[in-house]
């Protein structure tokens, strides 16, 4: 008996001693989660790709070698040289700073579209998820409706109505893409808030908006987080098919997918202006998809499929 | 079974309902008078006045709602603002070419998809399995109109293979066809492998191996048959998406099919065109899901019973 507690004792202090002499700490959940993430050697060199995409739309100006707008008539439609790598457009611009470019927009559209879609499907999810009965159903049915209409004929529709230009393309991106949030949100606050520290709240008295804020949200980040991330490509992908049916982004402004759309006519002897936007997006996209997946397996393995 | 269907068919209507009213209020909130395009500049107030009358659109709101259902039901759309043809006309007509697109696409997919994705399955961890896994990616995140752009420079340009462009003969449908197909076969290859992957593990096929049924015998025959049915799902949502989103792939090779259609009603403002497109599509896409649903849970009996269903 004696014995067991001095084991016991013995066993405290050994840990203790490893705390305080050793350096050992205690590990949190992201930071956990961070050591994993950082095993997974493919989604860390996606993740340093997408770094330097975004490095590379933040300094546009210092890296590009041309004013993307620039109209230079003396070499319209040349050939790659040195001075223009993939050559210049149909208005003498020059391609490699128009795709350079490029990436605010789309990167930019990205983001922003997920956030927009994370404020409004975290809000409706959670407050679905939590009420239940017939604000539930009556928000569940309007999800139903928004993931039964075919995802590009929406956003088209959307863009026609309501103009084109970035903020309507951040709407309508927005709009197409808060379901998946709010499906993944509303399942796991239906579950988290059967659990006791939630009812312990409750019985202290906290309100339903500080239960929701602070007890039930900051639960749901890390599945917000792999949502976003892998909702980033989608988004990306929406924006380039609709600037490439001419209502999305409108040129002069450079979009992968306005490029795409302007080179179609020149396919027959300036492949490589065709080519080399559609090489920006697929990197862009198998960058974040990648990383999401990463981010996935360390934060939120319960989300795969 | 039945009252699944039921409940299933009940939802599928309410959500027909909802699609028409959205589409409905965004065709009012749409920029600019449609009958003051239509009419161009010449018409004076008087016979703006007389052709909105006629159309129709000088009624309250919920009068125009339940007549645009009622020709909804009736598929009666109404005629183009623009070619005056009769908009159900034009969508039989554009459909037939969209769903032979679709359905060419929809077998390249599979064919290619499903065994591509077996193979790296049963030689998981090897090259054929990593070369099978990174042409997916690249399936799935190059954007489709650009892979009929580089299959329309490699095969119609520089080796002058396949045409371009139209929709008339055999060898006009190749290039569309794989450029729709190609995400589609890549996350097929996927789900496959992965589903493949699950069931393999599985003690009845190691107990199959083990009485010395030959090794592809029981990779088709046992573990394929019960792999497939996330497959079936995903298989048919595709052909939904293939259904309806092929305007990107439409416009590359000027096909006259449903979505080159839904892009000229959105670019020249046709509103009864653009009602019947929209909501012809929407119909189209919802219906396949409820197909695929179903079909789903008759294969597999826990999602009639269970929770399966959100």
């Amino acid at each position: 008996m004696s014995k067991k507690i001095f084991g016991f004792f013995n066993k405290q202090k050994q840990f203790e001693k490893d705390v305080l002499e050793n350096n050992m700490q205690y590990s949190s959940f992201y930071g956990d989660s961070f050591k994993q993430l950082k095993k997974n050697k493919i989604a860390m060199f996606c993740a340093g790709i997408i770094i330097i995409l975004i490095l590379i739309a933040i300094f546009a100006p210092l890296i590009a070698p041309y004013d993307p707008t620039y109209q230079d008539y003396s070499a319209v439609l040349a050939e790659p040289s040195m001075a223009h790598p993939f050559g210049t457009d149909e208005y003498g611009r020059d391609i490699l700073s128009r795709i350079i470019y490029g990436s605010r927009v789309s990167i930019s559209i990205g983001i922003v579209a997920q956030v927009v879609a994370s404020l409004v499907g975290v809000t409706l999810g959670s407050i679905a998820g939590y009420y239940g009965g017939k604000i539930d159903s009556v928000i569940s049915r309007i999800m139903e409706i928004f993931q039964a209409f075919p995802d590009l004929i929406f956003a088209m529709a959307i863009m026609t109505f309501m103009g084109k230009g970035v903020v309507n393309l951040f709407i309508a991106l927005g709009l197409l893409t808060w379901v998946r949030t709010a499906r993944m949100i509303r399942g796991s606050v239906m579950q988290l808030k059967e659990k006791e520290y939630i009812e312990a709240s409750r019985a202290s008295g906290a309100t339903t908006y500080w239960i929701i804020m602070k007890g039930l949200i900051p639960n749901c980040l890390s599945t917000i987080i792999v949502l976003v991330t892998l909702g980033i490509p989608n988004a990306i992908m929406y924006e380039a098919s609709l600037s490439f049916l001419g209502i999305g982004i409108v040129p002069p402004t450079p979009s992968w997918g306005n490029m795409i759309s302007a080179a179609q006519t020149f396919i027959n002897y300036r492949p490589l202006y065709s080519i080399m936007p559609g090489v920006a997006i697929m990197i862009t996209v198998i960058a974040f998809n990648i990383f999401g997946d990463g981010l996935r397996d360390a934060l939120d393995p319960k989300l795969k499929n | 079974m039945l009252s699944y269907t039921i409940k299933r068919l009940a939802q599928t209507v309410f959500v027909l309902f909802g699609i028409s009213l959205i589409t409905f209020v965004l065709l009012q909130i749409v920029p600019g008078d449609p009958v003051a395009l239509m009419l161009e500049k010449r018409a004076d107030p008087e016979t703006i006045a007389k052709v909105r009358h006629e159309l129709g659109l000088d009624l309250p709101y919920y009068v125009q709602y339940f007549n645009f259902i009622k020709g909804a039901i009736h598929l009666d759309f109404g005629t183009s603002y623009f070619t005056n043809e009769v908009v159900s006309d034009a969508l039989f007509r554009c459909f037939k070419v969209t769903f032979k697109l679709a359905c060419m696409s929809f077998v390249f997919s599979a064919v290619i998809g499903i065994p591509a994705g077996i193979f790296s399955a049963v030689k998981r961890g090897k090259g054929i399995d990593t070369v099978v896994m990174i042409l997916s990616i690249i399936g799935v995140s190059a954007p489709a109109f650009w892979v009929a752009i580089i299959l329309q420079i490699i095969f119609g340009l520089k080796l002058n293979i396949f045409p371009i462009s139209g929709f008339d003969s055999v060898a006009s449908y190749v290039l569309p066809s794989v450029a729709l197909g190609a995400r589609y076969a890549g996350s097929m290859a996927r789900i496959t492998r992965t589903s493949m992957l699950e069931v393999m593990g599985q003690d009845y096929i190691r107990t199959a191996r083990a009485k010395g049924v030959r090794k592809w015998a029981v990779i088709l025959k046992h573990a394929l048959k019960n792999a497939l049915i996330p497959i079936v799902t995903l298989i048919g949502t595709d052909f939904g998406y293939m259904l309806t989103g092929s305007m990107l792939i439409e416009k590359v090779f000027s096909i006259p099919g449903i979505g080159k259609l839904a892009v000229d009603a959105m670019s020249n403002r046709d509103l009864p065109l653009l009602e019947g497109t929209v909501m012809y599509i929407a119909f189209v896409f919802v219906i396949v899901n409820l197909i695929v649903d179903l079909s789903y849970a008759f294969l597999d009996p826990r999602i009639r019973y269970g929770k399966g269903v959100v």
